[in-house]
């Protein structure tokens, strides 16, 4: 009996293998439906396998930069760029407070949008990724080596700094344009004057072919309409730069309906060769200005800021032929130009169709000077004139667009929640697929250069409501993963982000993967206080200052006993990570410090400040996980009392740090 | 102390890790693709030439360590050798191996004998940071290292010589985890 059991149990248990198996067979041929299918095989990345893509996602409301793998979705890192961060001291040290430096003063925050990768001949480089600060108007650069913030740039008359950062194909420039129209310069003067006087600043900064260091080269004066978004002409269209606009009704109130009169706005086509021409040839203003530009120096691991004067601005009504008005309908948000750079796509957000402008007949119109008039001194081209086409009932609410290199177009609707994939040229919807819900911004890898990784789409939610667990009143943000290698779109993939999602720049990890930076050389280091070996560590005191040169390696602080230290002291810990090695960073913290930690990597100095304010004995620890012996690695500072006679004194078991 | 137990046994853990996955990277070759993950490689195959060398990187480019690095590698020991430690390891040169009784060499690399060499190489590794400085000092309180393996090794300074466990330290070697101090005897634990 038991015999018959046991082999029965075999039978069944061998053709529950034998049919999982061939279900196996028959999802992967299946073409009904991507979930019912292989979707989580797709997206699933072995544990210690790499992810094949690198996204940039920005935090938006977060002020941050978060880096993701695709397919899988998992989150490597985020870099602090417009915001503080506790966790990695980026403003509470000495060392980054600078770079959050403006005309303003230090800003702890900012709203961060738009993501772009540098490029060469057209196509993403992976030296730097750019991102605009949307509410006090700052370009910041991120270095791809270290994945960083080594550079913001603060935006002088520009307010709401959205149509920004995006790159122009051979990086020449990094471009912003603000959002608000505000005076320019600014003055005190009624609101409601508005109309004619306020203006709109589209900003080029220029980009260091060589190291990226961003220069605000000039600013074209626009009228005061709201500029939205934009992006470079490439290919043929390279030297030209697309902006979209809305509240040409130039309405400073009640925006919703106000700014909705029109019934079309307009796209900005900014010739920025003859910008080059006109600057060349003298013909700007030197404007008054004082914006910040901050920089972080690599060598003295330290930001400084320096003060930018002034900025040449040119005036379009003096300057012919540097801009003309592509007429669109209903208040374009997206501004986005096709890989061959023959179709400028305007997404009207309350219009019912997408249209596309071509190039080549917007040249042909201002050859030929067919002219509807002017704004501002500005020539407006004529609709009929340079439409390409118009894709017909895609859906509502149409945003952004971006291209997967294949003839082929994707474009977010917000209001129908949905990504629609159409055709450039026949202007016919191919596919739709829901997104969950009210999807921003798309990414395809590279979907806004000449040459688009077009395997996947990522599509950015604006609201998710019961799609995870429920977190109370405030939810996560979310994106999702299609597959678009086929005729069809396939979803894949939810998963939560940082802050709102709001654009993401996208590469193949093979593009800067293998220069990711391991370790910072200690010997060239040129931190003003690092220290290169323990015996240099030293404590010297300065009328009440007392600077603390201090080294950490696995598994000690030296010195790790500091005397001397009085109640009312400004005490300066300048900590150095002797390590050389991948991966051992270390942490500082002291109790009572009104700051950060500190996280200090392999062959970085940082400093952070502590004002002792009770006599006692206090300890000092290193907060990262460095090593078997981590839990040792701490310390002591000996605080006593205002006016005593206790001597400066630092040791390392009981003995001077250099000690033989 | 209780820590450093702790440590002790991470050691051993991950020598039982890296023992089983070699057994299941045999199985793994049998199974189709579809089916578990590939199974990551340990901390010693990073590919990494940019931090300074670890202790097994110096080992493996120095003639004399040939043997040691062979019973590391028969052993199964390297992941914890490039571990973030910190370690000091007393590494034998080639020549100390000789010192042992015929045959015991031979016998410690059959593959019934691996934990019994991985015992004898955890009492060359104190799971610490004794650059010469602090084994000077250590000889001079009277202090014992307390090594992987569980035991206790004898500092001796004698003339400005530094001994461990009764033999003499010929050369020190900063190592990106540590320090390893070449010495002239295997230190074979008393049972």
């Amino acid at each position: 009996m038991k015999t018959i059991f046991k082999s029965l149990f075999a039978i069944t248990v061998l053709s529950v293998i034998l049919s999982s198996c061939g279900n196996g067979g028959t999802n992967k041929k299946g073409s009904q439906g991507a979930l019912s299918g292989n979707a989580a095989e797709r997206v699933y990345v072995a544990p210690g396998e790499h992810d094949e893509f690198y996204a940039f996602v920005s935090g938006g409301f977060s002020g941050q930069l978060s880096v993701y793998g695709l397919p899988s979705g998992r989150l490597f890192k985020v870099i602090p760029v417009f915001s503080v961060d506790a966790e990695k001291a980026y403003g509470f040290n000495e060392e980054t407070k600078a770079m959050l430096m403006t005309s303003h003063g230090f800003i702890p925050w900012d709203d961060s949008h738009h993501p772009d990768i540098s490029q060469t001949e057209g196509v993403l480089d992976g030296r730097w990724i750019f991102i605009n600060a949307n509410n006090t108007p700052r370009i910041a650069k991120i270095d791809l080596t270290t994945f960083e913030t080594t550079e913001i740039l603060e935006i002088p008359n520009s307010a709401g700094n959205h149509s920004s950062s995006f790159v122009t194909e051979n990086s020449e420039y990094v471009v912003a344009g603000t959002r608000f129209g505000i005076p320019f310069p600014q003055r005190d003067m009624p609101i409601d004057e508005y109309k004619g006087n306020f203006k709109g600043a589209l900003s080029f900064i220029k980009l260091d072919p060589e190291d990226g260091t961003m220069d605000l080269s000039f600013q074209i004066r626009m009228p005061g309409f709201n500029y939205d978004l934009s992006h470079p002409g490439r290919g043929k269209s390279h030297g030209w730069f697309f902006f979209s606009t809305y509240n040409t009704e130039e309405s400073n109130s009640l925006l919703e309906v106000n700014a909705s009169q029109n019934d079309k706005d307009y796209i900005a086509a900014v010739n920025w060769k003859k910008a080059e021409e006109y600057i060349k040839a003298g013909k700007y203003k030197t404007m008054p200005a004082r914006y910040a530009h901050n920089t972080y120096d690599e060598k003295t691991h330290t930001a400084s800021t320096e003060w930018g004067k002034e900025v040449k601005v040119l005036d379009p009504a003096e300057c012919p032929g540097l801009v003309y008005f592509l007429p669109t309908p209903k208040s374009p948000h997206g501004c986005d130009v096709d890989p061959s750079g023959e179709y400028i796509i305007g997404n009207g957000k309350l219009a019912a169709e997408l249209t596309a402008h071509s190039f080549t007949k917007m040249l042909k119109a201002i050859e030929e000077k067919k002219f509807d008039g002017e704004a501002y001194g500005i020539p407006i081209l004529k609709y009929e004139d340079i439409l390409a086409g118009v894709v017909k009932q895609p859906g509502l609410g149409p945003l952004h667009t971006e291209f997967d290199g294949k003839g082929n177009a994707y474009t977010t609707f917000f209001i129908s929640s949905e990504v629609v994939k159409w055709k450039l040229g026949t202007w016919e919807v191919i596919d739709r697929k829901p997104t969950y819900y009210s999807v921003g911004h798309l990414m395809i890898p590279g979907g806004n250069s000449r040459k688009p990784f077009g395997k996947y789409v990522l599509a950015m939610n604006k609201i998710t409501k019961d799609r995870y667990l429920p977190t109370g009143p405030e939810v996560t943000q979310s994106a999702q993963l299609y597959d678009i290698t086929g005729e069809k779109m396939e979803l894949l993939l939810d998963f939560p982000t940082i802050g709102e999602p709001h654009y993401a720049a996208g590469i193949p990890a093979s593009i800067i993967a293998e220069n990711s930076k391991k370790i910072y050389k200690l010997e060239e280091n040129e931190h003003k206080y690092a220290v290169k070996s323990e015996a240099e560590a030293k404590v010297e005191r300065n009328g009440n200052e007392v600077h603390i040169y201090m080294t950490m390696i696995r598994s000690h602080f030296a010195p790790d006993n500091i005397e001397g230290v009085k109640v009312g002291d400004k005490v300066y810990f300048h900590v150095t990570n002797l390590e050389q090695d991948y991966d051992v960073p270390h942490g500082v913290s002291m109790i009572g410090a009104q700051t950060s930690e500190l996280l200090i990597m392999p062959g970085q100095t940082e400093t952070f400040i502590w004002e002792p304010k009770e006599v006692g004995i206090w300890p000092f620890y290193c907060t990262d996980f460095c090593s078997a012996l981590h839990q040792e690695m701490q310390g002591y500072v000996r605080v006593s009392p205002k006016g005593s006679k206790v001597p400066i004194k630092f040791t390392l078991d009981g003995d001077a740090v250099d000690a033989e | 102390m209780k820590k450093i137990k702790l440590t002790i046994s991470l050691l051993a853990v991950s020598m039982l890790l890296f023992v089983s996955c070699n057994g299941e990277k045999k199985q793994d070759v049998k199974e189709t693709k579809t089916e578990a993950a590939p199974l990551g490689k340990g901390q010693s195959a990073v590919s990494d030439n940019v931090s300074e060398a670890n202790a097994l990187q110096v080992a493996k480019s120095l003639d004399d360590f040939k043997t040691l690095v062979v019973a590391i590698e028969t052993a199964g020991v390297e992941d914890a050798v490039v571990n973030a430690g910190p370690l000091t390891i007393f590494a034998p040169v080639n020549s100390a191996f000789d010192k042992l009784p015929e045959g015991t060499v031979e016998t410690l690399l059959k593959p019934e004998n691996k934990a019994k060499l991985a015992y004898i190489l955890t009492n060359h590794v104190a799971p610490a940071n004794y650059p010469i400085k602090q084994l000077k000092k250590e000889a001079k309180k009277g202090r014992k290292l307390y090594m992987a393996s569980g035991k206790y090794l004898v500092v001796e300074n004698k003339d400005g010589d530094i001994y461990v466990g009764g033999t003499k330290i010929l050369k020190t070697v900063k190592v990106s985890n540590g320090w390893i101090h070449v010495i002239g005897d295997v230190l074979v634990p008393a049972e």
